[in-house]
């Protein structure tokens, strides 16, 4: 998509007309997520992260997980084999009440240096999995049909 | 933030180049952009304050610096809500005419 280096820090935000409790409910609970992650359904439960697409699984380590404002979790691009050799990266979610009853979801993506494929890789999926959370959570229905 | 915003920031060739440079390499200070620019430091500041107003960078403090990261996600949106809606007619008009070319061949 891009000639520049993909970024080590990568930061995406949207504002999303939701409470900061049901942004962290889409993100953590595999019945919201499959609607708008690649179908992936994804669940945090006892300190890892699940994920599981078709019959690929993998989990990964919650470092930091305080409802509904903060989880922090190791990014592993487990289904790709070539991104799933490189580093561990990081993604932090931080989920901040706005005035209005507008929430700002913010992901960063970094401890990227040791994973260029998978920089290179989620730079776009970030963006189409933030505006598909966005699009479910106001108006109930996935991005794509 | 509304698309009004992201219009109106994007309406001027100063922030569009401050965006390309951050799309080039993210997470820089505002010395760092200034010395790109020829404006004044106050000036740049003005204009990374209205990216920032319309969601098009974000901030984050490492240590003692401030470093802007570029947010494409309301451009993505705008994306959803503008291009796609009007270039879908287009590639159904095109795959129509692949069709009807195909089924007279």
């Amino acid at each position: 998509m891009t000639t520049m280096t993909a970024q080590a820090t990568q930061v995406y935000s949207v504002f999303i007309r939701a409470t900061p409790e049901q942004v962290w409910e889409a993100i953590t609970k595999p019945e919201f997520t499959q609607q708008y992650f690649y179908g992936a359904r994804i669940e945090i439960r006892d300190g890892r992260r699940f994920s599981a697409i078709g019959d690929m699984e993998w989990d990964e380590e919650v470092l930091e997980a305080s409802p509904p404002g903060r989880l922090v979790h190791r990014f592993v691009a487990a289904y790709d084999p070539e991104m799933a050799a490189e580093d561990a990266s990081r993604v932090t979610w931080e989920i901040e009440p706005q005035d209005g009853g507008i929430t700002k979801l913010t992901v960063v993506h970094d401890q990227l240096q040791s994973a260029p494929k998978t920089a290179e890789s989620v730079a776009g999926g970030w963006m189409y999995i933030l505006s598909g959370l966005k699009t479910l959570l106001e108006t109930g229905e996935p991005l794509v049909a | 933030m509304d698309d009004d915003q992201v219009f109106k920031a994007l309406a001027d060739p100063t922030r569009r180049h401050l965006l390309d440079r951050l799309f080039e390499r993210d997470g820089r200070t505002l010395t760092e952009l200034e010395s790109e620019l020829e404006m004044t430091r106050f000036g740049v500041m003005k204009h990374l304050r209205l990216l920032e107003g319309a969601g098009l960078v974000v901030t984050r403090r490492e240590g003692r610096e401030k470093l802007h990261f570029l947010n494409p996600v309301p451009i993505r949106l705008i994306h959803d809500r503008w291009i796609d809606k009007y270039t879908e007619h287009r590639v159904a008009a095109l795959a129509d005419l692949k069709h009807e070319l195909e089924e007279s061949a």
